[in-house]
């Protein structure tokens, strides 16, 4: 059975007068594995922040579980970009997973022991148990971003939402964080930011590109508006189009898409030195 | 006079007490104030209580209250400003921190007569803390503890990743506003021991040589206010002894325990590369 866990109606955003989203609509259903792929500056950060309930819609609606973001907090899992705030943080790795408890509710300073039960399985299905002591600081980059994972599965979510988890993160880290993702509850949606479609390419079910507006598409296949609507139109021989031919290769898409825009009158000219 | 009879004294007893109570708000506030980076924020609201305390001068109003008062508004302004214009945080900060000087140094100006005890809240006067702001100071630290034991674990995720905070659905804008208050109140109870002008060493020093030994915030708190308790004393027994002013001696105290520290460091350093390097 159909079970939107999200659903965006007309959505628009703006910073100051600087549309950062326009129109956009999107479903997602239960047990979907979305990644959401765009360029920078494109909108991918901004709508995850509004299906949060970080930032309020200007126009139109976000239904999360069939109600406004931000009344399910402890349903959600949300793994943000990595930041260097985290650096130095007098926190062991175990009490960071712990702090994905914190819904404004529970009071004082210690946890209990079935709290930390939690946190001990949530490490164990994120791969860094064996860290739980250590501190943050002593941690790389790959191990923080798993320990940031955990936090976000501790209270069992049935969404899961991750900004660009493997950015920065060696062939290894990203394996391990994929196994994490792909082995979670069959009930569990993730929607993951990701530059990088080629190493998600086997686990997601849907993609959905934004770039101010979004397009979805079911499969783990881009589809020649996705193309357009990310990066444009190029023509055969310019580098972006060799890139772009990387990236249908990676997803699998059907090669002849981009043959067809070397027809659009439309494309745009690629301009680049010679070394 | 030797030690025993020194501690019959009552400005002593007194000091120590202060020393005590301020350590214990020290440790708290100093660790928060480090972990949010909220140093330059600290040390804006400090300079603001000076308006606190011209107004107190003038208005002939007991100065802890007043001052507090008057810095909570301060902090709750600077907040709502800095909430509301991210970008400008520092040039707020800046304007707000003169402007709560300038508004001091007017109102002095506008009190009749020479206040002799003006000195004391600049550079801070252990050795004449009376009893009655004793008992302030207790109070503050009474609240600044049972509310952060309180609100500790939304405190904690607040101050480690705020987003991830509000998307679990702490109220991460009025904690962050409880927070200044509490800056402002903490401050206002250290510009007796310290003065305000030397009040954000005495916030900033202590956690920085506890963090790295501490795995907890709440472990960084009571670190920070052990650091906090040695300067103190230390600082009181260096200025009995060579006769200076307490609140600098305090500061001069901690920071040469910090210089100290990181000579360690670079020392140690030093070690451990000579002894894996073959010679």
């Amino acid at each position: 059975m159909y079970e939107p866990i999200i659903e965006i109606r007309n959505l628009t955003f703006s910073y100051d007068s600087v549309p950062a989203l326009t129109e956009v609509n999107l479903r997602i259903a239960r047990g979907e594995f979305i990644a959401v792929i765009g360029p920078n500056g494109g909108g991918k950060t901004t709508l995850m922040r509004l299906i949060l309930g970080l930032l309020e819609p200007q126009r139109g609606q976000v239904h999360v579980f069939g109600e406004p973001p931000g009344n399910n907090p402890a349903r959600i899992g949300y793994v943000p970009q990595h930041s260097n705030t985290t650096q130095g943080f007098p926190a062991s790795a175990e009490q960071v997973v712990l702090m994905g408890l914190a819904q404004g509710k529970r009071r004082g300073f210690r946890f209990t022991q079935a709290e930390r039960e939690a946190a001990e399985h949530a490490m164990r299905r994120a791969g860094v148990l064996d860290l739980r002591h250590r501190r943050l600081n002593e941690l790389s980059g790959g191990q923080r971003q798993r320990i940031l994972i955990a936090r976000a599965l501790i209270t069992q979510p049935e969404l899961l939402i991750l900004d660009e988890p493997l950015s920065n993160i060696d062939p290894y880290g990203r394996q391990c964080i994929l196994e994490t993702l792909t082995g979670l509850d069959s009930n569990t949606t993730v929607v993951m930011v990701s530059h990088d479609l080629g190493i998600t390419a086997n686990a997601v079910t849907g993609i959905i590109a934004v770039n101010q507006f979004a397009i979805a598409t079911p499969g783990a296949k881009l589809t020649p508006a996705m193309l357009e609507l990310m990066y444009g139109t190029h023509e055969a021989g310019c580098p972006v189009h060799a890139l772009l031919q990387q990236l249908v290769d990676s997803s699998n898409i059907d090669s002849t898409s981009l043959e067809s825009n070397k027809a659009n009158p439309t494309a745009q000219e690629c301009h680049h030195e010679p070394h | 006079m030797n030690l025993t009879d020194l501690l019959q004294q009552t400005f002593l007893q007194h000091a120590l007490i202060a020393s005590l109570l301020v350590s214990v708000t020290c440790g708290v506030i100093g660790a928060l104030v480090v972990v949010n980076r909220l140093i330059f924020m600290a040390g804006g609201i400090a300079h603001t209580a000076y308006g606190g305390v011209g107004l107190a001068f003038f208005l002939g109003a007991p100065v802890l209250p007043t001052a507090g008062i008057f810095t909570a508004g301060a902090a709750l302004i600077l907040g709502a400003l800095t909430q509301s214009k991210r970008e400008r945080t520092d040039t707020l900060i800046g304007v707000i921190w003169a402007a709560g000087m300038a508004f001091g140094i007017i109102m002095i100006n506008l009190t009749p007569g020479y206040n002799v005890g003006l000195m004391s809240y600049l550079f801070g006067s252990i050795l004449t803390v009376p009893t009655h702001d004793l008992w302030v100071m207790l109070g503050i630290d009474i609240v600044i503890v049972s509310l952060t034991m309180y609100f500790y674990r939304d405190i904690l995720s607040f101050s480690f990743d705020p987003d991830f905070a509000r998307s679990r659905g702490i109220p991460v804008r009025w904690l962050y506003f409880m927070l200044l208050i509490m800056v402002a109140e903490a401050v206002v109870i250290m510009i007796q021991v310290v003065g305000l002008i030397l009040v954000i060493a005495l916030l900033t020093l202590p956690p920085y040589l506890a963090e790295r030994h501490t795995k907890s915030l709440v472990g960084l708190m009571v670190a920070s206010g052990i650091w906090s308790l040695v300067f103190c004393i230390g600082g009181l027994a260096v200025a009995y002894q060579f006769d200076l002013s307490s609140g600098a001696s305090i500061i001069a105290t901690a920071c040469a325990v910090y210089l100290l520290f990181i000579s360690g460091q670079i020392v140690w350093q030093w070690l451990l590369t000579h002894r894996k390097s073959p010679a």
